[in-house]
């Protein structure tokens, strides 16, 4: 625990890192206090549809002006104030709010709240969470027109003098955007998650921020003191001194620290010995190819191809996939890009398969059974990726889930196929092509030496191993809680497979959580793996502390840790070594190994 | 009156920023313009309509215009769905 007291702490959602200190300046959007009433006559019907109209209008000038002051700085996020402006006139707000005037002879604030209201019963039906999350939008435009109505006005954030941290319940965008820059430390919130707006353009900038705080905005005063720590997602308020020096000293440090990891993305994880892993990215989104190059991974080493099924009535077209494909690699060229085959099913499930009905999905028809299965779907895709193979050459293919030599067998031949029919069609094909295979089950393990004899590489899939190896659901939260990466058999089955591949004369690559965890970052350095794959945000620092290794060092401590008999012995061994050996790297992230279950309090 | 199908292509589906280029582009015609999708129909004015038809990347969905200059409208919108909204 950090020294010192201080008036509360709260514990948030940290959404953007970086800790800042200042001042809190609150920022109340409490709701507009309405009045709802009849009207008289027809006559005042008339009269306020006008006074709507009139202030739906001084609403569009608002927005406008605020636009053209943020268009310059924040080009990206002016397209939100336009949706804004679009919705002000929409026909569900705008044409609806009138309607209801002159049927209902109602005011017009109240008319805009049914208005309003309705459109909340249609959002709240969409299956789709970005759209329906965007009623938020809608409310907002209303809640400015309404002050419009009522010509009462909340405080502005755009009028703020000193540099401060911004207290609020929530910020929504257009007053995210009319922050000004320079102003602003930080930002907490009640409200809010991951990938609200707050937390997008705060990563954006920059800008320290803490969110889903709950009441934060009710328990801070205007002036006190307060201690935004993104990172561990922590607002101090009031600290005295010995803590705010604390707070100071991480800040300090943690500049320094997220600088180095950051200058030092592009280089290559060598160890202090001369030994060099590959660390790559592992993508779900053609757009996350960005975060690949921003953060110095040597390409993909698991490209995730289910997206462009899910949510569709019928599988996407070849020519779709081809564009997708190509565009990855070329993107990525000259580094490699690993493309997985099909693995639906269990959790990923595209909409016309619903319908399977089975009871136990990850044991059932999914992932390369069911392209074995399912010949035209699979034959189309392995066509869009040779297609791409033959252009670039920088692709390899994966095969998911295969258990042993037959299912192995079946895929090449139809994989062979393909390539024949394309050749037929005087279409290239990548003739030194690589095919790989994702050993995550555990008979797979246990063959490791006869597969590795028939493919080009292998690459372990961590995450469904240590479900299929320890026989836990883990979306089941009854057994969650048994799902333990650093179980010794998983240790020792990643070492079977390592072995297999490294006495074939084959690369072996790691692509599960694990390999993204910096923790485990020295013991999987004594695989001696040839790429450990992971998110693209977790490369920068995993490739610092695999800099700071020693690859002789590392076969010893994989040594000492795979004669441990439990995961919380392995994880006690791992935290106590990072303290010990790695403390720079690890120092200032305690909540990190307070997260893990072995590690109580302080390791030492 | 005039139809075409379309299939929409940008990776993000009509969210946000595709609907807000559909209701600018529609808004510049006369024609009452509507998207259609397994039946539903949207406003393609109507931002809010557009959105909570809910078509992710994928969706074939058919524009239908009805007016004077129903054809350059159409012939816009085309543009813009080709185009992947500028997307990419």
């Amino acid at each position: 625990m950090p020294p010192g007291n201080a008036r509360m702490i709260l514990k948030g959602i940290g959404v953007s890192p970086g800790v800042a200190i200042g001042k809190a300046y609150r920022v109340d959007r409490d709701r507009v206090s309405l009045v709802y009433y009849y009207l008289p006559s027809p006559a005042q019907t008339e009269k306020e549809k006008k006074r709507f109209d009139a202030a739906v209008d001084k609403t569009e000038a608002d927005l406008k002006e605020i636009k053209s002051k943020i268009a310059g700085e924040f080009p990206e996020h002016s397209f939100i104030l336009d949706t804004h402006i679009y919705m002000l006139r929409d026909r569900m707000l705008y044409d609806e709010t009138i309607r209801l005037i002159g049927e209902q002879g109602i005011n017009a604030e109240w008319a805009l709240r049914q208005a309003v209201e309705n459109a909340q019963l249609i959002f709240a039906k969409i299956e789709d969470e970005y759209i329906r999350s965007r009623i938020s939008d809608v409310d907002y435009v209303a809640e400015r027109v309404l002050e419009n109505l009522t010509g009462q006005n909340r405080r502005s954030v755009a009028g703020i003098k000193e540099r401060v941290i911004i207290v609020a319940q929530d910020l929504s965008p257009a007053d995210t955007l009319q922050l000004q820059v320079e102003k602003t430390l930080g930002f907490v919130t009640d409200m809010g998650g991951k990938t609200s707006h707050t937390a997008i353009i705060t990563r954006s900038l920059d800008i320290p921020a803490v969110v889903g705080l709950e009441n934060v905005h009710q328990a801070v005063r205007s002036g006190e003191i307060l201690v935004v720590d993104g990172y561990a997602g922590k607002v101090i308020i009031d600290p005295d001194e010995e803590l705010l020096n604390y707070y100071y000293e991480r800040q300090f440090k943690l500049d320094n620290y997220r600088k180095e990891v950051t200058r030092c993305a592009e280089l290559p994880a060598e160890t202090e010995d001369g030994y060099t892993i590959k660390i790559q990215a592992n993508i779900e989104l053609l757009e996350e190819v960005v975060a690949v190059i921003d953060n110095g991974a040597e390409g993909v080493g698991l490209y995730r191809t289910e997206y462009l099924y899910l949510n569709l009535d019928d599988p996407p077209d070849e020519e779709t996939l081809f564009w997708d494909y190509r565009e990855v690699a070329e993107i990525i060229y000259p580094e490699m890009v690993t493309i997985r085959t099909l693995d639906l099913g269990a959790d990923k499930v595209p909409t016309r398969m619903r319908k399977l009905g089975e009871t136990n999905p990850a044991l059932g028809l999914r992932s390369i059974r069911l392209c074995l299965q399912e010949d035209e779907l699979f034959r189309t895709q392995l066509r869009a990726i040779l297609r791409v193979s033959g252009i670039t050459k920088n692709v390899r293919i994966m095969f998911p889930m295969i258990s042993g030599l037959g299912e192995l067998h079946a895929a090449k031949d139809i994989l062979n196929q393909v390539k024949q029919s394309l050749i037929q069609e005087s279409i290239e094909v990548d003739q030194d092509l690589q095919v790989g295979i994702m050993i995550e089950v555990p008979s797979a393990v246990a063959v490791a030496d006869l597969l590795a004899k028939e493919v080009d590489f292998f690459s372990i899939g961590t995450n469904d191993l240590v479900q299929f190896a320890l026989a836990i659901d883990r979306v089941n939260e009854n057994v969650a809680h048994l799902y333990e990466p650093l179980h010794p058999a998983i240790l020792r089955m990643v070492k079977q497979a390592a072995d297999a591949g490294r006495l074939a004369g084959i690369p072996v690559s790691l692509c599960g959580e694990l390999a993204a965890e910096p923790l485990y970052a020295p013991i999987l350095l004594g695989f001696e793996l040839d790429s450990l794959s992971m998110n693209p945000m977790a490369v920068p620092r995993v490739k610092k502390i695999i800099r700071n290794a020693n690859l002789e060092e590392s076969k010893v401590y994989l040594q000492e840790v795979l004669q441990l008999s439990t995961a919380s012995k392995v994880n006690e061994y791992l935290c106590n070594l990072a303290w010990r050996r790695f403390r720079e790297d690890f120092e200032l992230f305690e909540d990190e190994m307070g997260r893990l279950p072995a590690a109580n309090g302080n390791p030492q | 009156m005039v139809r075409k199908e379309f299939t929409v292509l940008n990776k993000l589906g009509l969210h946000a920023r595709a609907a807000a280029k559909i209701v600018q582009t529609s808004s510049q015609f006369q024609s009452r313009i509507l998207i259609i999708k397994n039946g539903r129909e949207a406003d393609a004015k109507s931002m809010l309509d557009i959105m909570t038809l809910s078509c992710p990347q994928g969706t074939r969905i058919e524009l239908c215009a009805e007016g004077k200059d129903a054809a350059e409208a159409l012939a816009a919108l085309a543009v813009l769905f080709d185009n992947k909204f500028g997307e990419e």
